[in-house]
């Protein structure tokens, strides 16, 4: 067994686990954080993505020991019904979902999605990589390309995020 | 159903309104719970499958050893440890649990091994060691067909002498092509938790379709009546079919677990394994006749549509029953002779998945079109317009129920209106005539598809609705949430009977416990089925409420009105909902009722494949452009106008969520989605990396949805509203027709992915 400590969500978590527990597992099974689902467990599905030190990352595809002392933002930690994050209003305005089960991974991808165009992270369809990236929505189904969600909701999800990145949907 | 009271007005919060989701909320912010995510009860065990490797053969008894000899494992069970029948089978019989002597398809659940921790369970099935001696096996539908395989007799539709026509008609062409299957890929995969109780009760939490058939097939399996087993699924992460028979047996076999342990007992497939032992979408072989005139009217059609139903029944009739039913879509061909072979291969048995052979049926025409099209130098859009059923051709299906002419033209009218579809074809000639190696083309579907489940005694449902004494309300129904939104939708309904505002309406999981004997949530049919059941039981306590009122005020019980979350008489006289609800109660007037609804009118001639078994037609049309590398066969849909009609659309919200996303799906199963078996019949497309599923950079950057306006209902539907969720996955079709539009080619098999698009540009 392994000692880990995570932040997760702003709050310092202390676990036990067996080292080879994957951060979803760890998330899902010891923090009872359910928001992040097991859609595929092979990094292929994109339902797990959660961010960590601000970066997004497939959380079934990483253990939780090699995070130790790290900040892990789930769904959970963006807001919460009664106090949404702009991106999570925005998925309800736009019904950016259907059954449900990618939101939370959309959710959180759509964020860092945003985070990574504003610091200048070039993308597969970034045309000049000197320059600053645009907000196209080709740049955004790009980088959304990651998390698949198998109702097809994918034009509500880029109005979405289109919206909190404050351009006209 | 004799009458029905007369549909309330659209209010902004009621019928008719965008509101959003349910779930909507709690899906943004991860607390809606899905089974998995459910706390887990004390002494919870977890189930693996041990599948067998290979497709056919004769298995000797399994020896456990293997498993028990590892640590954490409780049980091994196999087929001698059903207490009740080994048999899973939906509408068939001797589909079984667990093999037993002999294995049919590669993937088949050969036991079910129990252990401490999920980890373990898979340990220990992965530690098993099977020993099967192979035999031959049918793993191609020529060879069943060769071989006269089927899992049930053929069938065949027809009309006039097909035979006869084609020899008198001026031209004559045959085809063949093919159309591959489906991977549901629910993002939720295939997961059950049993729970036992006292006296032999089983409670089973399941991502289900279907909770009357996982009680009734956990009874089975358990040997117990259905009423010890009580089944329950709030909701599922996507459904598409791929639940309505298959979730059964994985709740069967949860429940297996837990009666031989005592103990509750989780089983969630793993992806390999959900994608190995669950059934697809069937793939189709079609060999078909045409004889047509000049103008391009299709006189007769001889057709077989051989569809791969995997080696056991399942629910087969039913998809080809579908396939036959739509194989001349929204056209009138006046002679036909349509078969339909249920192929039995070794393969795992092929299911539900929305459409449910409708989509593969509809593809039969269009091939045809395209090829009378072609033959005859004009456009397949004027070929088709020139055999849409109504107006100077037959309205009858060849089966005999009428379809609508007037709303096949106007949908395709508008389709093309919103696409400029002229002013397109010349841009597309254009960009064709001076790039010498990408290609645009241009493809239309309009679509007629029926509504009513094909087995006539499934058109029923039931409700049970309750009144507090506070005036909240409790809503429960046989309909199953799968992100289609028919919870809200039937909440719609509840809340505009009542007067009340929609949140008003207290949701609750679907359970065999409330609502009883029920059909799947399928065949497009939910919220027309528990549309009404809801409205039946909401009316008739709000008739015994406006009783209580009209005496409370001496007034006739008709003057009493309920809306805003008041009840009123003429101008004057007012209350509380739940101020009467009160007064209800304490005059001893009951607040419960349950509903109950059947489709009216449907029939259907099982000897003679003749009737009315739709209780009616959807319609939709669509105009897509698609761009094609012609030295990769890489292609991309740019642009998609999409018609779809939705009657008086109940909440048009979910319902053009329902049309694009059914359009994205039905692009995936035409254009980039393959299933592969290898030559031992082992499915070797085993997860996305794989296998292609749509995503965000496949949906075309133009993707305009519009609902079919000032078009209610005819048939006297809840607020005249019709179905939606398969209908509009048959406009996808438009892309295959564009891609062959655009490469000009004759046969293209689907889905059309970029070897067989290359292949087609170099002639084979």
């Amino acid at each position: 067994m392994s000692r880990v400590t995570l932040r997760v969500n702003g709050e310092e978590r202390s676990l036990e686990l067996d080292p080879r527990t994957t951060l979803l597992d760890a998330l899902r099974e010891q923090l009872q954080l359910t928001g992040s689902k097991k859609g595929c467990d092979h990094g292929q599905c994109g339902a797990c993505t959660v961010m960590v030190e601000g970066r997004r990352i497939y959380s079934c595809l990483t253990l939780a020991v090699m995070h130790d002392g790290e900040a892990v933002t789930t769904i959970e930690g963006l807001g919460r019904p009664d106090a949404l994050h702009p991106m999570q209003a925005a998925f309800v305005k736009h019904d950016g979902y259907q059954c449900g089960y990618c939101t939370p991974g959309q959710i959180c991808a759509s964020v860092a999605t945003l985070q990574e165009i504003e610091a200048g992270i070039p993308s597969h369809v970034t045309a000049d990589l000197t320059a600053a990236p645009q907000l196209t929505a080709e740049e955004i189904r790009e980088r959304m390309s990651g998390n698949i969600c198998r109702c097809g909701a994918y034009s509500n999800i880029v109005e979405a995020i289109t919206e909190v990145a404050g351009r006209p949907a | 159903m004799t009458a029905h009271p007369a549909p309330p007005q659209a209010a902004a919060r009621g019928m008719g309104a965008a509101l959003r989701q349910d779930s909507a909320l709690k899906h943004a912010t991860g607390e809606a719970r899905f089974l998995d995510d459910l706390p887990e009860p004390p002494g919870l065990l977890h189930a693996a499958l041990a599948l067998s490797p290979v497709a056919h053969g004769r298995l000797a008894p399994l020896d456990p050893a293997p498993a028990l000899a590892l640590p954490g494992i409780v049980a091994v069970l196999r087929p001698g440890d059903i207490p009740g029948r080994n048999d899973i089978a939906s509408a068939g019989s001797n589909e079984p649990l667990l093999a037993e002597g002999m294995v049919e398809h590669a993937g088949q659940p050969l036991a079910i091994v129990v252990g401490m921790t999920r980890d373990a369970a898979l340990a220990g099935a992965a530690a098993l060691r099977p020993e099967i001696a192979p035999l031959p096996a049918i793993l191609s539908l020529e060879e069943a067909i060769a071989r006269e395989a089927w899992v049930m007799p053929p069938q065949e539709i027809r009309r006039g002498d097909a035979a006869a026509a084609l020899a008198a008609a001026p031209h004559r062409l045959a085809g063949e092509f093919r159309a591959g299957g489906q991977e549901h890929f629910y993002l939720e995969g295939q997961i059950a938790l049993a729970l036992p109780g006292e006296d032999g009760e089983m409670t089973i939490h399941s991502s289900t379709q279907h909770p009357t058939e996982v009680q009734h097939i956990a009874a089975r399996v358990l040997g117990c009546p259905f009423s010890r087993v009580t089944a329950v699924t709030r909701r599922m992460g996507g459904g598409f079919g791929g639940k309505e028979s298959n979730a059964s047996w994985v709740a069967a076999a949860a429940a297996l677990a837990a009666r031989h342990t005592g103990r509750p007992v989780k089983l969630r497939l793993s992806r390999k394994a959900d994608m190995a032992a669950t059934g697809k979408r069937h793939p189709f072989l079609y060999r078909w006749q045409a004889g047509f005139d000049g103008t391009g009217r299709i006189l007769a059609l001889d057709a077989t549509l051989a569809a791969d139903a995997g080696h056991s029944l399942d629910l087969t009739a039913g998809v080809v029953f579908r396939a036959i039913t739509h194989a001349l879509g929204c056209c009138d061909v006046p002679d036909v002779a349509l078969r339909a072979l249920a192929c039995r291969t070794n393969t795992v048995s092929h299911t539900a998945f929305r459409g449910f052979g409708g989509p593969q049926g509809a593809l039969l025409i269009e091939d045809v079109v395209h090829r009378v099209a072609g033959a005859l130098g004009q456009p397949p859009e004027a070929v088709r317009a020139r055999n849409f059923a109504g107006g100077e051709n037959g309205a009858e299906t060849p089966y005999g129920q009428a379809l609508e002419g007037a709303l096949i033209r106007r949908v395709w009218a508008e389709a093309q209106r919103d696409a400029d579809w002229s002013a397109r074809r010349r841009e597309i000639a254009a960009f064709n005539a001076a790039h010498p190696t990408l290609r645009r083309g241009l493809g239309s579907m309009v679509l007629a598809f029926g509504i009513s489940f094909g087995q006539m005694h499934m058109n029923q449902a039931g409700a049970l609705v309750h009144v507090y004494t506070d005036g909240s309300i409790r809503l429960n129904h046989g309909g199953t949430e799968m992100g289609q939104g028919l919870f809200i939708k039937v909440a719609q309904v509840v809340a505009s009977v009542f007067g009340v505002d929609v949140d008003r309406i207290a949701l609750s999981a679907t359970s065999t416990a409330e609502v009883p004997n029920t059909s799947p949530t399928a065949a497009s049919t939910g919220s027309d089925l528990n549309g009404w059941a809801a409205h039946a039981a909401a009316s008739a306590i709000r008739g015994r409420m406006a009783a209580v009122a009209a005496a409370e005020w001496g007034v006739p019980a008709e003057e009493i009105a309920f809306a805003e979350g008041q009840v009123t008489a003429g101008g004057n006289r007012a209350m509380e909902f739940g101020e009467l609800a009160r007064l209800a109660y304490m005059q001893r007037v009951s607040l419960s009722a349950t509903g109950f609804y059947r489709t009216p009118d449907i029939h259907w001639d099982r000897a003679a494949m003749r009737g009315e078994p739709f209780f009616y037609f959807s319609y939709g049309a669509a105009a897509v452009e698609v761009a094609v590398d012609l030295l990769t066969g890489e292609h991309r849909c740019l642009a998609a106008h999409l018609v779809q009609d939705c009657g008086r659309s109940l909440n048009p919200a979910v319902d053009l969520g329902q049309v694009e996303g059914a359009f994205v799906q039905g692009l995936g199963w035409l254009t980039c989605e393959e299933l592969w078996w290898d030559a031992e019949g082992r499915l070797r497309t085993l997860g996305p990396s794989t296998y292609k599923i749509p995503g965000s950079r496949d949906v075309p950057p133009v993707l305009r949805v519009r609902l079919l306006e000032g078009a209610p209902a005819r048939s006297e539907t809840i607020f005249r509203s019709k179905a939606v969720g398969e209908p509009p996955l048959l406009l996808a079709t438009a892309v295959w027709n564009a891609l062959k539009d655009a490469i000009g080619t004759d046969r293209l098999d689907a889905p059309a992915t970029p070897e067989r698009v290359l292949m087609a540009i170099r002639g084979g």
